[in-house]
Parts: C-alpha cells; sequence; structure tokens
C-alpha cells in the first residue's frame, strides 16, 4: 500500500510536467489549428537555454526569467509568424509535416551545439524526503506539483475570469463570431503562442532535472503531450490535465507492478482505449464538421 | 511530353538502374538494394498518405513486423515465397485491425495511433528476448534461392530485389487505375463530395492504409533477407518519420514521388556522409522550407513550370 501510495505521488508530479506540455498543445490546437509535432523540442531547446544563463552565473530563477523571454520570443512569436503564419493558409497537413521537420532540425542542431551527452541540471527544489504516514515523499514531487497545480490554476483563471482570457476562448470557439465582436483575433492567437512558450519552459524546469539536459529528451515528453491532450480531450484545457497526470500514474505503476520495459507502452494503450470508447476525449465534447 | 516518350524515357532509367551496380563495389550494390526495399515501403506509404490523405507514422513497424517474421520463417526453413504472403497478410491484418479504431474518428488521429504503435512494437522487438533476440536481435537469416537458383551473391539478390520492387509498384500503378483506385482520389480531393457519390470513406481510407501497411511488410522481408542480420533499431519510430519525410518531400500523391523521396532519405545521406550531423539538420529545416514555397513536394515543380508555360 506504502509502495502505491509513493507511485501515485511521484506519477502525479510526472504526469503534471505532461499536462504542462500537453496544456500548450491543446491551446495552440484550439486557438489556430495548429498540431504543432516539436513541442518536445520547445520544451528541450529552453533546458539548454536555462543552462547558458546558468553558465553566466545567472540564479536559477533569473536563467528561468530570461528563458522565458527568449523562448516567448522565439518559440512563441517567432514560432508564430515564421513558420505557422505562412504555413496555415496551405491547410494543417503541410503545417503539421513542417513542424516535424523543425522537430528534426531544431533537434539535430541542439546535438551540434551542445552534443550527444546528457548534461546535468539543478532541481528547483530542496533535495532530500520527508515522511508522510510511512510513505517517503521527496520534495521535488511536491514541489513540481505545486507549481505544476499553480501554474495550471493561474491560468484556468486567466482564461476564465479575465476579458482577454474570455477573448482568447471565444476566438478558440468561433473565430467569425469573435471578429464581429470586435476582438482582435490575431492578437489573441499570439497571446496563445505566447503562453505556450512559457508552459514549455516551465515543464523544462520541472521536467530536466529528473530526465538531464539531451537533444533528445524531447521525444518522450513531446509524445506524452499529444497522447495527454487526446486521451483528456483536444478541444478541453482540463482534458489535458487529466490525460496528463493519468498517463503519469499509470505509466508508474505498470512501470513497478508489471514491468519497467513496458512503461512507454502505457500512453498508447490507454489512447487506444479512450478512441475506441470515447473518441472526443475523457472530458472532450464532440466537434461538429465542417464543411 | 509525348506518352510514348516518357514511357521509352522511364524504360530506359529502369535499364539505366539495373545495370548501374555492375559497376559498384559491394557496398555500392548493397545501398541500390536497399534502395529499392525502401522503395517498396514508402510506395505503400504514398498510398495512405497522397491518396488516401492520411499521415502514418508507423510505417517503419510495418516494416519491421515483416523482416521479424521474415527471420524467424527463414530461418525456420520455409522458403522465400511462401514467407512473403505471410508477411504481407500478417502486416495487412494488424493495419486492418490498428487502422479500425484510428479512423473512425478523425484525421491526425491515425498518426498519433501510428505513432504509438511504432513505439509500442519497437519496445516488444527489444523486450520479448525470446522471440526476436532482443537488442542482439536475429542474425545469419539465409538468401532465398529461387527454382534451386541461388541468390547468394549481391548482384543476384540485387535483380530479384528490383525486379519485385517493379512488379509491387506496377501492382500499385494498376490499383491506382482500378475504379476502386480512382475512388481514392475523389476521397483525397473532396472527401465529403466522394461520400454524398457512395463512396464508403472509412472503409476505402482502411484498405489503403492496410494495403500500405502491407507493402511495408514486403518490403521488410527483402529488407531481412539483404542484411541477413536484424535488431530493432532499423525500425525506430525515427525511420517511420523519415519515411513519411520522404513520400512528402518527392510529392505525395505523385506516382514518382517516392522515388524522388527515397533518394532523399537513403542515397543522399550516404553521398553527404561528410556532412554527418548537419545533413539531418539542414534536411529538416529544408521540409520547413520546402512546405512554405513548395508544399505539393519537389514533383510539384513541373506543374509549376507548366503553369508559368501556360500562361505566357
Amino acid at each position: 500500500m506504502g509502495d502505491l501510495f509513493q507511485l501515485v505521488i511521484s506519477g502525479t508530479a510526472t504526469g503534471a510536467i505532461y499536462a504542462l506540455a500537453a496544456l500548450g498543445f491543446t491551446l495552440l490546437w484550439q486557438a489556430s489549428g495548429t498540431i504543432n509535432f516539436a513541442q518536445g523540442e520547445f520544451v528541450m531547446l529552453p533546458a539548454f537555454v536555462i543552462l547558458f544563463f546558468l553558465g553566466v552565473g545567472a540564479p536559477l530563477w533569473v536563467a528561468f526569467l530570461l528563458a522565458c523571454a527568449v523562448a516567448m520570443l522565439f518559440l512563441g512569436f517567432g514560432f508564430k509568424r515564421a513558420i505557422v503564419d505562412p504555413l496555415i493558409k496551405h491547410g494543417v497537413i503541410p503545417l503539421v509535416i513542417a513542424t516535424l521537420g523543425l522537430s528534426i532540425g531544431l533537434k539535430q542542431l541542439a546535438k551540434i551545439v551542445w552534443g550527444a551527452e546528457a548534461h546535468p541540471f539543478p532541481s528547483p527544489f530542496p533535495a532530500g524526503q520527508f515522511s508522510v504516514l510511512g510513505t517517503n515523499v521527496s520534495w521535488a514531487d511536491v514541489g513540481t506539483l505545486l507549481l505544476a497545480g499553480l501554474i495550471v490554476f493561474g491560468l484556468q483563471m486567466f482564461l476564465n475570469k479575465t476579458v482577454t482570457g474570455r477573448a482568447m476562448q471565444a476566438c478558440a470557439q468561433n473565430t467569425d463570431a469573435a471578429k464581429v465582436l470586435g476582438i482582435d483575433v490575431r492578437k489573441m492567437v499570439l497571446y496563445v503562442f505566447l503562453i505556450n512558450a512559457v508552459l514549455a519552459v516551465v515543464a523544462a524546469l520541472l521536467v530536466t532535472p529528473t530526465y538531464l539536459a539531451k537533444f533528445d529528451m524531447g521525444d518522450s515528453i513531446g509524445q506524452k503531450a499529444f497522447f495527454a491532450a487526446i486521451i483528456g480531450g483536444f478541444n478541453q484545457t482540463r482534458g489535458a490535465l487529466l490525460g496528463g497526470v493519468l498517463i503519469g500514474i499509470l505509466e508508474n505503476v505498470v512501470g513497478f507492478y508489471v514491468s519497467p520495459a513496458y512503461k512507454e507502452g502505457v500512453a498508447l494503450m490507454l489512447f487506444l482505449l479512450v478512441i475506441l470508447f470515447r473518441p472526443e476525449g475523457l472530458l472532450g465534447r464532440t466537434e461538429e464538421r465542417k464543411v | 511530353m509525348n506518352p510514348n516518350l516518357q514511357k521509352g524515357a522511364l524504360v530506359a532509367a529502369v535499364v539505366a538502374f539495373a545495370i548501374l551496380p555492375t559497376f559498384l563495389k559491394s557496398y555500392g550494390v548493397y545501398l541500390c538494394t536497399l534502395f529499392c526495399v525502401y522503395l517498396m515501403a514508402t510506395y505503400g506509404l504514398n498510398l495512405t498518405v497522397g491518396y488516401a490523405g492520411q499521415m502514418s507514422l508507423g510505417q517503419a513497424a510495418f516494416f519491421g513486423i515483416g523482416a521479424y517474421i521474415a527471420a524467424i520463417a527463414l530461418k525456420a526453413g520455409l522458403p522465400f515465397l511462401v514467407v512473403l504472403p505471410i508477411a504481407a497478410v500478417a502486416c495487412f491484418a494488424v493495419g486492418l485491425a490498428l487502422g479500425f479504431p484510428a479512423l473512425r474518428v478523425q484525421h491526425h488521429y491515425l498518426a498519433f495511433a501510428t505513432l504509438g504503435f511504432n513505439i509500442l512494437v519497437y519496445l516488444v522487438m527489444r523486450n520479448e528476448e525470446k522471440i526476436t533476440g532482443g537488442t542482439f536481435g536475429i542474425s545469419g537469416i539465409p538468401r532465398p534461392s529461387l527454382f534451386g537458383l541461388s541468390l547468394d551473391g549481391a548482384l543476384p539478390f540485387f535483380w530479384f530485389t528490383l525486379a519485385f520492387t517493379l512488379a509491387l509498384i506496377y501492382a500499385l500503378w494498376w490499383l491506382l487505375r482500378s475504379p476502386w483506385g480512382r475512388a481514392f482520389a475523389a476521397l483525397r480531393d473532396n472527401p465529403i463530395r466522394a461520400e454524398s457519390l457512395g463512396v464508403n470513406i472509412t472503409a476505402y481510407t482502411l484498405l489503403a492504409f492496410a494495403i500500405g501497411a502491407a507493402c511495408a511488410g514486403i518490403g521488410g522481408v527483402f529488407f531481412a533477407a539483404l542484411v541477413q542480420f536484424i535488431e530493432p533499431a532499423p525500425f525506430h519510430f525515427s525511420v517511420s518519420l523519415m519515411m513519411l519525410l520522404a513520400v512528402i518531400v518527392g510529392g505525395s500523391g505523385r506516382f514518382f514521388g517516392p522515388v524522388i523521396g527515397t533518394v532523399v532519405i537513403v542515397l543522399l545521406p550516404e553521398w553527404l556522409r561528410f556532412m554527418q550531423n548537419w545533413y539531418l539538420a539542414v534536411f529538416g529545416f529544408a521540409v520547413v522550407a520546402l512546405m512554405m514555397w513548395l508544399p505539393g513536394g519537389i514533383l510539384s515543380l513541373t506543374d509549376r513550370f507548366q503553369a508559368k508555360g501556360a500562361a505566357k
């Protein structure tokens, strides 16, 4: 029982990180119909940017903030302007293919610049564990959960309670109606890209201490993000959260009780079950088909 | 261009390619054979991507299933021409089973399902040591013999593979010219209209995907016999990605698109060896650029020239 409790806690923490990446993924999809296959690389690059700022002597939180600024500029604004805007008019598939190409290009570039080895990355949380009801819980897990929870909660509040947030949701639901209501759709879409970039930096900050900074670290987290988004429901922000946490917990449980070798297959099995029985995702709504 | 001239050029190109390896060293012959093997997989994928309009990111998994079936069955002493249909049917069946849940829903779901499937297949290959040999793989796969003629030599095996590749490509060409195949094009160009004309979208797309998977399985059988030693690495998800990009780069839905694309992913990296890591980086960004300026792939350049010529 103690084992299970521990697995659930650390699984929830990992899942929360998946959820952050998945959240950005879902937001991009809702706002612009973009499926970003380079989402994993969007987490990998900030990890190296943070390491770079740490290398020049900045403390971790400064490095993090600077990385957020850099990511917003390049992975948010730059990505939208240079890749999404010119491509979206060709339809979804060329854009998806372009993000696949981008993923390969960025990964290889990272390999050339930073080498193929894994770089250690400092944890933002104190090391060590404490004991609750006879179970050891690490500070890192608790910190990850709190920070990720805070970000998701804050984002939800922003989307639901502020005028800008609601305008962004309106754009996602019906672009034309939003335009008629006088919402600056292009600005709202840009905000979504900026938020996605920041979410990726937070995910990088939380995931890299355990995954280590490596050129291909994005592969796994990117895939988990897709699956989390679909399992939860592609058109629901809360869905990404549920999907991410579900995958995190189940991976841990399967890895411990069944076989660690098949841990990576959990997300797929869950995904297949969901599309068989609830294709719109656990929390999703069915989308009407547009002609 | 005049159709007879086109046919002549095609035959000349094929004959030139068939003679080419006689002037090459053994590694060159190997590369030419590998090129044929990949062609079978990418032609199958072109059916899924280019004609049925679906993204599949798991072609390497089917390629691998074919290769492992071949490795196990050939080592058990089954004749090559028996193994081939077994692998094709197995991949076809797996394709149906995987495609059914995914295609019931929507577009990009097949991409994700095949991506996950590829990861899972890779895990099975690596972990089920009793069947697949794990990371040590399976070695000593025998080359086939045909009517008592041994195909052990690199050149005879190349010709055998080339002949089979051409037969497969011809079969696909015939398929696409049949009424059944024409429904594909209708489906890709305007699915809703095709549906209202009585084309069952799901059934056709599913079949296209499964046939594409079977082609990859056939390619896998030849791959196993070519390299004679298989392990999980050549069937990794990243290989599926390269196969998909090969189809797109060449021009998806264009009959000769996979040829161009396969040159880009199989032969070019060999010539550009000195570039090493840079090749993939440049390739990745080149794909982005290509999607911007030439979303129809390299072969759509011809349309562009024709359009310009017509405008004059």
